[in-house]
């Protein structure tokens, strides 16, 4: 059987063809919201988000819920909001409290489903959590849902702010001083990137998130120039790595989530060696 | 007519002031120059005024169908990363963003006040140029050009010629001078250069330890004037 023909059969399971439209939903939303974090120096939010994201997930495990999206979602987008509110503070330091909340997130975490957990195979538990393994071939019809339904929301708000949230990124103080609620498109950023990690978690797992978040954009920033151009570019170089991520993982039995960083990774490296070729051409 | 007046203002951080007890108005069409010390607070009155901090004391007021957010801005360092991705065009049109209000994109009409803003300071060939690979000269004239797109009344300008040459510092005193002259711009400048000071400005504030606050004649027949001038 040959490469296409193995695919050809994969794709006729559901499961697999709602993974493919979820984890490109996904994709995209990181990706868009990469340029803007990556460019506020937020980045290191969302590392710490994600795991806080882990910590909500075991505390969901331990109540034992069936369906720990919501939970996980509320106590993920609570933890940004603090997080920022932190970060404008200047006495506390920002990332300091970024460490020190990501840090007791996945020691509680780990701690919770060590104790609670009845399930005979607790490290292969956390291992599925931290590096996401088949999560994203499993998901229940309502998670199917609830993803296309939260991405096309964050894609929206996206777009319809894309204005503003370049203006906020860009100068903060002139947009302030132009009559912008700075605070307010602060708040939103936030609160969106909360719900991309918590719907990255089943991807990519939570340990790889910054990952699908930060890649794209270094890679669009080697070669574009605008912030157009950069977001348009991420959001493509997002969604082909995924989409060739999840078919390679599929085929060749790798873990997703680090067969799609990897191809973030070699994307990089392609784009790195382009602009660098762009560069030394101009000269 | 007065256009902004400031009332026995006290400026600071956290609550621990630096400045006391300034008082003035600036009428339409004035050229103020702001003049002190490294570290006496003008920066911190510029922000004040854009409501960036509050005072500790006093009120600030527009007057004369001026809004806040109707004031043009030129920041003293930007704070623009290095390596930020923007292209010219994208960052003068982003000055148009405080007349949007809620509405997602740019009009037509605030498209061509921005084209027309780059045409004006002469970096229309720029546009799309990336800002990062800009000279210190041409980049201040982008940020002018953004100002130019949030307001129609009043400019304030963090020492705009800072790290520029003489010759560009010359170019860019030239245009601020038209803006003020043609358009009927109020200007506020801060600025270290005391002679261009007193050769465009009409009306200077010095603050300091001592404060003075009149017109330039006034101020170089004080005791400022034959200690700075
Ligand atoms: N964010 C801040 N928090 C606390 N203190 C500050 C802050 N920014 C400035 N200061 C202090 O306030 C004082 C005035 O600073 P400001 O930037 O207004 O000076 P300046 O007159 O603009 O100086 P320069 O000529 O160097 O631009 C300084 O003593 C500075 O240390
Ligand atoms: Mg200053």
């Amino acid at each position: 059987m040959n490469v296409f023909e193995k695919l050809i059969t994969y794709l006729e399971f559901p499961f697999v063809r709602y993974a493919l439209i979820v984890g490109v939903l996904i994709a995209l939303c990181a990706s868009l919201l990469g340029v803007t974090l990556v460019l506020k120096r937020f980045s290191f939010i969302g590392d710490g988000l994600s795991h806080v994201a882990f910590g909500a997930m075991s505390i969901a495990a331990v109540l034992k819920l069936t369906n720990n999206m919501p939970l996980v979602l509320c106590i993920t987008v609570v933890c940004a909001i603090l997080l920022l509110k932190t970060g404008q503070n200047t006495k506390i330091k920002g990332d300091a409290a970024v460490a020190m909340i990501s840090v007791g997130a996945l020691a509680i975490g780990y701690l919770l489903m060590n104790i609670f957990s009845a399930s005979p195979n607790i490290t292969g538990d956390v291992c599925s959590t931290l590096f996401g393994s088949t999560s994203i071939l499993s998901l229940s019809k309502t998670e199917v849902w609830l993803s296309i339904g939260l991405s096309a929301v964050v894609v929206g708000l996206f777009i319809v702010f894309y204005n503003k949230i370049f203006a906020v990124t860009f100068d903060e103080n002139f947009a302030k001083a132009t009559g912008i609620k700075a605070n307010i498109y602060n708040l939103l950023i936030a609160t969106i990137t909360a719900v991309t990690i918590v719907l990255a978690m089943n991807l990519v797992g939570s340990l790889l998130i910054s990952a699908l978040i930060i890649f794209p954009t270094l890679s669009a920033m080697r070669v574009f120039k605008s912030f157009r151009a950069v977001t348009v570019c991420s959001a493509c170089i997002s969604v082909v790595c995924t989409t060739l991520g999840i078919l390679i993982s599929i085929i060749a039995g790798t873990p997703v989530g680090s067969t799609i960083v990897t191809v973030d990774i070699l994307c990089f490296g392609i784009f790195f060696a382009t602009g660098a070729v762009c560069r030394a051409g101009h000269r | 007519m007065a256009q902004l007046i400031c009332n026995n203002l006290a400026l600071g951080y956290d609550g621990k002031k630096i400045l006391d007890g300034l008082s003035f108005s600036v009428n339409v069409g004035d050229y103020v120059c702001i003049v002190g010390e490294n570290g006496s607070g003008k920066s911190t009155l510029m922000k004040t005024i854009l409501g960036l901090q509050s005072p500790i004391e006093g009120k600030i007021l527009t007057c004369d169908g001026l809004e806040r957010t109707e004031i043009g801005y030129l920041p003293q360092q930007t704070e623009v990363q290095r390596d930020f991705p923007a292209s010219v065009k994208e960052i003068v049109l982003s000055g148009c963003q405080g007349r949007c209000g809620l509405r997602p994109f740019y009009s037509k009409a605030e498209k061509q006040l921005s084209d027309s803003n780059m045409k004006r300071l002469g970096i229309s060939d720029l546009q799309n140029k990336c800002y990062r690979e800009l000279s210190g000269g041409q980049q201040q004239r982008v940020l002018l050009a953004r100002a130019l797109c949030a307001t129609q009344k009043i400019l304030l300008l963090d020492e705009p010629v800072s790290g520029l040459d003489s010759k560009v510092s010359l170019e860019m005193y030239n245009i601020i001078e038209e803006l003020n002259k043609k358009d009927k711009i109020t200007v506020i400048m801060i600025s270290h250069d005391i002679s261009a000071a007193l050769k465009y400005a009409s009306h200077i504030l010095h603050i300091g330890r001592n404060m003075f606050w009149g017109t330039k004649q006034e101020y170089s027949e004080s005791e400022f004037g034959r200690v700075w001038a």
